[in-house]
C-alpha cells in the first residue's frame, strides 16, 4: 500500500526549477531512501511531503501529493499534516530546555496538558528511540549536553511524540559518528515496523544497509525508482550506475 | 631582504602592541578615575538628611528624586517595551523579506535613534505638555522617554530575535507548531538574553536622562501623588543642585547613589535574566 503518491510533480524556487515532472509512490511501512548528488532535488522532495517547503519564499509547486489518497495542498490543514508527518533534521535540533520538555513540546502543541499523559509519552517516545535508558535519570536536565548522536536520537522521539503515520529524515546521521550513525541505523530499522520512513541520504552504503526502496535524483529528476537490492545490483539506467559505482557525485 | 622585512614586521606588531595596551589601559583608567572621584567626594557627603522624605533647601534630599527616578523608569519601560519588542517580533518573524513597509519603518527607528534628547524634550513639551494639557508631569516625562528609548528596544530586540537559528523555528514547525507558538515558546525564549541587555541599555538612558525631562517632567523636588504631578529625576535633581551652585558636595553624593542605582539595576536585571535561562535549560 502507498502512503504517499506524488504525481506531475513541478517545483521551482523563483525561476530555477528544482524538481521535474517527479512521480513516486512512497510505501507504507518501509524505508525508501532518496539517494543522488547534492543540488539534485531529494531534499527538496522531502521538505515538499510535509509541506516545509511553505517557509521558503519564491517556492512554487505544482502537481499532486497524495497522502493516503488525499491531497496535501488540498484542504488538508498544514498543522494536521505535519502532525501526520514528522520530521527530522541534518544537524539535531533540540530546543534549548529540558530533555522533558523537547520530548513534551510536540504535545503539548496539539493540546495534551495532563502531566500523567505527558509522562507516558515522553517515556514511550524515548523509549521508541532508544534513549530511555541513557536519559531517564537527566529528563529535567537540559537537551543541549547531551552528545550529537544522543541529540539526534532525541529528535526523533520528539517527533514520534505526536505520533505521526511517517517520519522523514533528512540526512538523519550526516552530522554524526559512525558509532552513533550505526545506532540510528538500527532504531530506522526497528521504526519501520509502525512507521512509514523516507530518508535522504548521501551515504550509499546506508541507503543499501537500511532502505527497502531507493530512488535515485540527478538535476531535479528522478532517474529510478526500485527495489535498493535491484538499484544496487542491475541498475536499469546507466547514470544511476555510473553513481553508485562512485564515478561522479 | 628576508631578514629586514621580518624585523619591520615585528617592529609594526610592537607597534600595535603598545596601541592596543595603551587603548586598554585608557579604557580602564577613565572608569577607574570616574568611579573614584564620585566614591571619593560622595562618601564623605553622604548623611541621612540626604534621604528624608520632604525636601527643603536644608536637607536638600535625594529620595523624591529617587523614588521620581524609579517610578519614570518603570513607567517609561511599560510603555516602549511591550511596543518595541512587539515590533520587533513583526519585523523579524512575520514581515516578508524585502518588505517596504518594514524597511521604511527600519529607517524611521534608525532616525529616530540619532535624534538628540532635547529634541524630544522639545516635542514631548509641544505634545504631551501643551496639546494634551498634562502639563509638566511623570507621564508626560514617561511617554517622551518611551518614544525616546522605543528605537533602541526594538533594534536591539530585532538583533536577539534575528540571532536565533532558524533549526530552531524549522524544529517546531516540522512538529506542526503554528507562527505563534513557534515564536512565543522557542523564538522569544531563546532571545531573552539579548531583549535584555536592550533594556538594560534603555534603562541607562532613562536614568541619564536630564535634557528630555527638564520640558516635560519639570523639576519638582516631591513625591509625585498623581501621574499628572510634576517630578524631578535623580539626573534632573543633580543637574539642579549643580547648577544652583550652593549645594556642591550633595551633588556629589546624589551622583554616588545614582551610580549605585545604575549598577543595582543592571545586576538585578543579568541575574534574572540567567536565572530565567538556567530554568528554561534545566
Amino acid at each position: 500500500m502507498d502512503k504517499f503518491t506524488v504525481k506531475n510533480l513541478n517545483l521551482y524556487y523563483g525561476s530555477f526549477q528544482a524538481l521535474k515532472e517527479i512521480q513516486i509512490n512512497i510505501p507504507a511501512n518501509e524505508i525508501t531512501a532518496l539517494i543522488g548528488p547534492s543540488g539534485c532535488g531529494k531534499s527538496t522532495l522531502l521538505k515538499t511531503l510535509n509541506r516545509m517547503n511553505d517557509l521558503v519564499e519564491g517556492c512554487k509547486i505544482d502537481g499532486t501529493v497524495l497522502l493516503d489518497g488525499k491531497d496535501i495542498f488540498g484542504n488538508m490543514d498544514v498543522t494536521d499534516l505535519r502532525k501526520r508527518v514528522g520530521m527530522v533534521f541534518q544537524k539535531p535540533n533540540p530546543f534549548p530546555m529540558s530533555i522533558y520538555d523537547n520530548i513534551a513540546y510536540g504535545p503539548r502543541t496539539h493540546g495534551t496538558r495532563s502531566k500523567a499523559t505527558l509522562d507516558l509519552i515522553v517515556e514511550k517516545s524515548l523509549r521508541a528511540a532508544a534513549i530511555w535508558e541513557e536519559t531517564k535519570d537527566r529528563l529535567k536536565k537540559s537537551a543541549l549536553g547531551m552528545s550529537g548522536g544522543q541529540q539526534q536520537r532525541l529528535c526523533i522521539a520528539r517527533a514520534l511524540a505526536i505520533e505521526p503515520e511517517v517520519l522523514l529524515m533528512d540526512e538523519p546521521t550526516s552530522a554524526l559518528d559512525p558509532i552513533s550513525t550505526s545506532k540510528i541505523e538500527d532504531l530506522v530499522s526497528t521504526l519501520k515496523k509502525d512507521y512509514t520512513i523516507a530518508m535522504v541520504t548521501h551515504n550509499m552504503q546506508q541507503a543499501a544497509r537500511v532502505s527497502d526502496k531507493t530512488a535515485f535524483f540527478l538535476m531535479g529528476e528522478m532517474v529510478e525508482f526500485d527495489a535498493t537490492d535491484k538499484i544496487f545490483s542491475m541498475p536499469k539506467d546507466k547514470r544511476t550506475e555510473d553513481y553508485i559505482s562512485g564515478r561522479f557525485g | 631582504m628576508k631578514k629586514t622585512s621580518k624585523k619591520k614586521y615585528s617592529f609594526s606588531s610592537l607597534i600595535l602592541r603598545i596601541l592596543v595596551y595603551t587603548a586598554a589601559f585608557i579604557t580602564l583608567a577613565v572608569v577607574v578615575l570616574l568611579i573614584g572621584y564620585i566614591v571619593i567626594k560622595g562618601v564623605p557627603n553622604l548623611s541621612p538628611k540626604l534621604f528624608e522624605w520632604e525636601y527643603n533647601s536644608q536637607n536638600v534630599t535625594l529620595m523624591p528624586a529617587l523614588i521620581n527616578t524609579l517610578l519614570i523608569t518603570l513607567l517609561a519601560m511599560l510603555i516602549a517595551a511591550p511596543i518595541g519588542i512587539f515590533s520587533a517580533i513583526y519585523l523579524s518573524e512575520y514581515a516578508k523579506k524585502g518588505n517596504r513597509l518594514v524597511e521604511i519603518i527600519r529607517l524611521a527607528a534608525e532616525t529616530l535613534s540619532g535624534i538628540p534628547s532635547i529634541v524630544y524634550g522639545l516635542f514631548g513639551m509641544i505634545f504631551f505638555v501643551i496639546t494634551l494639557g498634562w502639563g509638566y508631569s511623570l507621564l508626560a516625562g514617561a511617554f517622551t522617554l518611551a518614544i525616546m528609548i522605543l528605537p533602541l528596544i526594538m533594534r536591539t530586540t530585532e538583533e536577539a530575535l534575528l540571532s536565533v537559528p532558524d533549526f530552531y523555528r524549522e524544529g517546531s514547525f516540522g512538529l506542526g507548531a503554528g507562527k505563534l507558538r513557534t515564536v512565543f515558546a522557542i523564538v522569544l525564549p531563546s532571545a531573552i538574553p539579548g531583549i535584555l541587555s536592550g533594556i538594560i541599555l534603555a534603562i541607562g538612558r532613562i536614568v541619564g536622562e536630564t535634557a528630555a525631562l527638564i520640558f516635560t517632567a519639570g523639576t519638582l523636588a516631591k513625591i509625585p501623588n498623581s501621574p499628572l504631578a510634576s517630578a524631578r529625576t535623580l539626573a534632573v535633581h543633580m543637574y539642579s543642585l549643580s547648577s544652583e551652585g550652593l549645594y556642591l558636595n550633595e551633588t556629589y553624593a546624589t551622583s554616588l547613589v545614582l551610580l549605585i542605582l545604575v549598577v543595582i539595576i543592571n545586576y538585578t536585571s543579568e541575574f534574572l535574566a540567567k536565572r530565567m535561562v538556567k530554568k528554561r535549560n534545566g
